[in-house]
């Protein structure tokens, strides 16, 4: 209840400042729209150049506002870093400690066991930076954001194995930011975007523009390429495991598939005897 | 099927000196190896057994998430994503549990809906079946405090908004909702209580499950004909045949949820319940688990008051009437035939009865507004009418077709080709 009392900032229900109520349907106005990831499917894997970039574009473009307070930097070793470049990043970043001895805390350079430190002290800061509306958490967005696919696609998502409704729900969104069209009016502080989850406009300005973030292994620097690769790594910080986790699966599926072949003949032979 | 018939042999010495103390050998070896089924189980019957391993497995693999869940608002989200990111193999105890929740009710709800088609429920089943509605309540207890505990979006209001069913009872409403939650709002204590609650209800589920298996083996098994056994043909001995048959079937249900374990693990769960739980910012949609959706749609389709009973109090007692209802079924249904498949018009209401069911769920997703609300409350007629009225009235006026004199009669009748589950009326009485 202490958050509860504390943050009665009116702005924390602010995130739709869209006029229309989160509860009316037809939101997002636009479907998201559907990326070919290369994590997708039943053997995808990530792609670690892309998680790389995205990471960069976290970094470079996301995390003055964002955090993302469940990753720590010793997990990026997934992404193809070595400990030394690990350690370089995270000493890029200040993280409070103690108290020390004296009773007082203090602040020192992060370390691999660290996580990315919050830009803000707290949630109140963080909506009071950003017109009442405070920026979410990062670590698990990207399971976190689902369009509703309706019936019977929500059947057939389950044969096709669609989990990637989120990487295309922020893929979809980063790249969305229109002029609102004739006769829709937007509020002040606002940005019109068809494929916001839960509104016709939302406080976020357009996060990111082409050419902002440099890349070095020569791929486009466009807010397209940007929002997948970002896309990419988030869906990677919230779902960590993934790869290990669909190869266990593999295996799982194929002992099971056999076990099962083998009872089915164990049962055919037990009840031959017998009319059942 | 009682001790009386065994034909337990003890060959060792320890053996026989332990059955002369405690017999518990042969206990196991006259219940699941010398045990005799009806040798006409199909595949419906085999969920009982596969129910008994997805309790294991939920029990297991919530022990040892409890080892590194923390229940405290301040950090109960945050030690769910340590177990799910830093503990050995936390994210497939994890997926495993959240989603045996719900292989847990698919089982539950074939294996119910076996016990309605076959009619189960009969006489000498009475106990049997309401011990089996009682599991069902445990459940459905235990899946709720469950799913609060991750204090995600959907933990928080899914809670808020089913203690808050309670308040609709005049007087004593409110005193049960504060002791439900341990203050007036769900909070720490609400987490803390859950928390106890989900770790207790399961071992209350095990001792049910025990009387169950306990008066399942008294009575012995129905079967799809619905005749009970009558001679020693009828029969097959629970080892080899229903232990392999349970066993393929166990094999091929593990193979579905290894399915969705590895390759869908969050499409049963709300995307919402990986944000965490914030007291001020209600979601767009409050919606329960999956399992819990037709009665959900029970719940909100009662939008009018009826005499004293305004619509809150009303929805909430449908609500719970509609699992209540289910208690008293052996006495509804007043024909004498217990299997479906002797009789044509249950078997339609019967079906009809899943469609709907399964439309409730889908209402029970959808906001309760425009179209959906007068769907919600012709299907919520139809659920109810089903056990009230149907089921009496079924049974007084409708003609079964012919039984078959014994369960052998009926399996070699439909071994010599007439391809039907309905034996012929003149299929000679043969050898078993």
């Amino acid at each position: 209840m202490k958050k509860l009392l504390a943050s009665i900032v009116p702005a924390a229900m602010a995130l739709v400042i869209g006029a229309g109520s989160a509860f009316a349907a037809g939101y997002p106005i636009n479907k998201p729209r559907e990326i070919d990831w290369s994590f997708a499917g039943p053997f995808g894997t990530f792609d670690k150049g892309q998680l790389q970039r995205g990471l960069k574009v976290y970094v470079e473009a996301c995390s003055a506002c964002h955090s993302m307070n469940l990753v720590a930097f010793r997990t990026l070793e997934d992404l193809g870093y070595s400990e030394d470049q690990l350690k370089a990043l995270a000493a890029n970043y200040e993280v409070e400690d103690g108290p020390n001895g004296e009773g007082e805390m203090f602040t020192r350079t992060a370390v691999l066991s660290d996580h990315f430190p919050s830009p803000f002290p707290n949630q109140e800061a963080a909506a009071y930076a950003n017109n009442g509306a405070a920026p979410p958490d990062f670590s698990l967005l990207a399971k976190a954001r689902y369009v509703e696919r309706g019936f019977p696609q929500f059947v057939f998502d389950i044969f096709t194995g669609y989990n990637e409704s989120g990487p295309n729900y922020i893929y979809s969104l980063l790249t969305g930011y229109q002029e609102p069209p004739a006769g829709v009016e937007v509020p002040d502080g606002a940005h019109y975007n068809p494929y916001f989850i839960a509104g016709s406009a939302l406080a976020m300005a357009q996060p990111i523009y082409d050419e902002q973030v440099a890349y070095d292994d020569g791929s486009p620097e466009t807010v397209d390429q940007y929002a997948k690769d970002v896309s990419a790594f988030l869906m990677w910080a919230a779902e960590p495991h993934m790869e290990e986790r669909k190869q266990t699966g593999f295996m799982v599926i194929i002992f099971l598939a056999i076990f099962a072949s083998l009872l089915f003949l164990t049962k055919k032979s037990v009840f031959a005897s017998k009319e059942h | 099927m009682s001790s009386d018939h065994s034909t337990y042999q003890p060959t060792s010495g320890f053996g026989k000196w332990i059955d002369s103390r405690l017999p518990l050998p042969r206990m196991v070896h006259d219940s699941f190896v010398s045990y005799p089924v009806p040798r006409n189980l199909n595949y419906a019957y085999t969920f009982g057994g596969i129910l008994m391993v997805m309790l294991v497995v939920q029990l297991l693999t919530g022990i040892v998430l409890a080892m590194h869940y923390a229940a405290d608002t301040a950090i109960a989200f945050q030690s769910v994503e340590k177990i799910m990111r830093d503990v050995n193999s936390g994210w497939l105890l994890r997926y495993m549990h959240a989603n045996g929740a719900s292989f847990f009710f698919v089982a539950v709800y074939i294996h119910i809906a076996r016990g309605m088609y076959y009619g189960s429920y009969k006489a000498p089943r009475e106990v049997l079946w309401i011990l089996g509605v009682v599991i069902l309540l445990l459940m459905m207890a235990t899946a709720f405090m469950g799913y609060v505990l991750p204090w995600g979006q959907m933990s928080f209001w899914g809670a808020t908004v089913i203690t808050g069913f309670f308040t609709a009872f005049p007087g004593i409403g409110e005193p049960i909702q504060q002791l439900l939650l341990g203050g007036f709002a769900v909070d720490n204590p609400t987490l803390n209580r859950f928390f106890s609650l989900h770790y207790l209800l399961p071992f209350m589920i095990t001792g049910v499950v025990i009387l169950h298996v306990w008066a399942l083996h008294v009575t012995g098994q129905t079967n799809p004909t619905g005749v009970e056994v009558k001679s020693k043909t009828d029969t097959v001995p629970f080892t080899p045949y229903a232990t392999v048959k349970d066993a393929l079937a166990l094999s091929i249900f593990l193979l579905v949820f290894a399915y969705f374990i590895f390759f869908m693990p969050n499409f049963l769960g709300h995307a919402d319940n990986y944000i965490p739980a914030d007291p001020l910012k209600t979601p767009a949609h409050i919606v329960p688990e999956w399992y819990f959706l037709p009665f959900y749609a029970i719940l909100r389709a009662i939008t009018f008051d009826i005499g004293p009973i305004d619509s809150k109090l009303g929805g909430v007692l449908a609500m719970f009437g509609s699992i209540a209802v289910l208690f008293v079924l052996p006495w509804l249904d007043t024909s004498k035939v217990r299997s479906a498949v002797y009789r044509p018009w249950y078997k339609l209401f019967f079906w009809l009865f899943v469609a709907n069911a399964i439309f409730l769920g889908w209402l029970g997703a959808k906001p309760a507004e425009g179209i959906y609300t007068p769907l919600a409350q012709i299907s919520t007629l139809y659920y109810f009418a089903f056990f009230l009225v149907i089921l009496p009235v079924l049974g007084l006026i409708e003609t079964p077709k012919r039984l078959p004199n014994s369960i052998t009669e009926a399996v070699l009748a439909k071994k010599a080709g007439n391809g039907g589950a309905a034996p012929a009326a003149a299929s000679p009485e043969t050898r078993g």
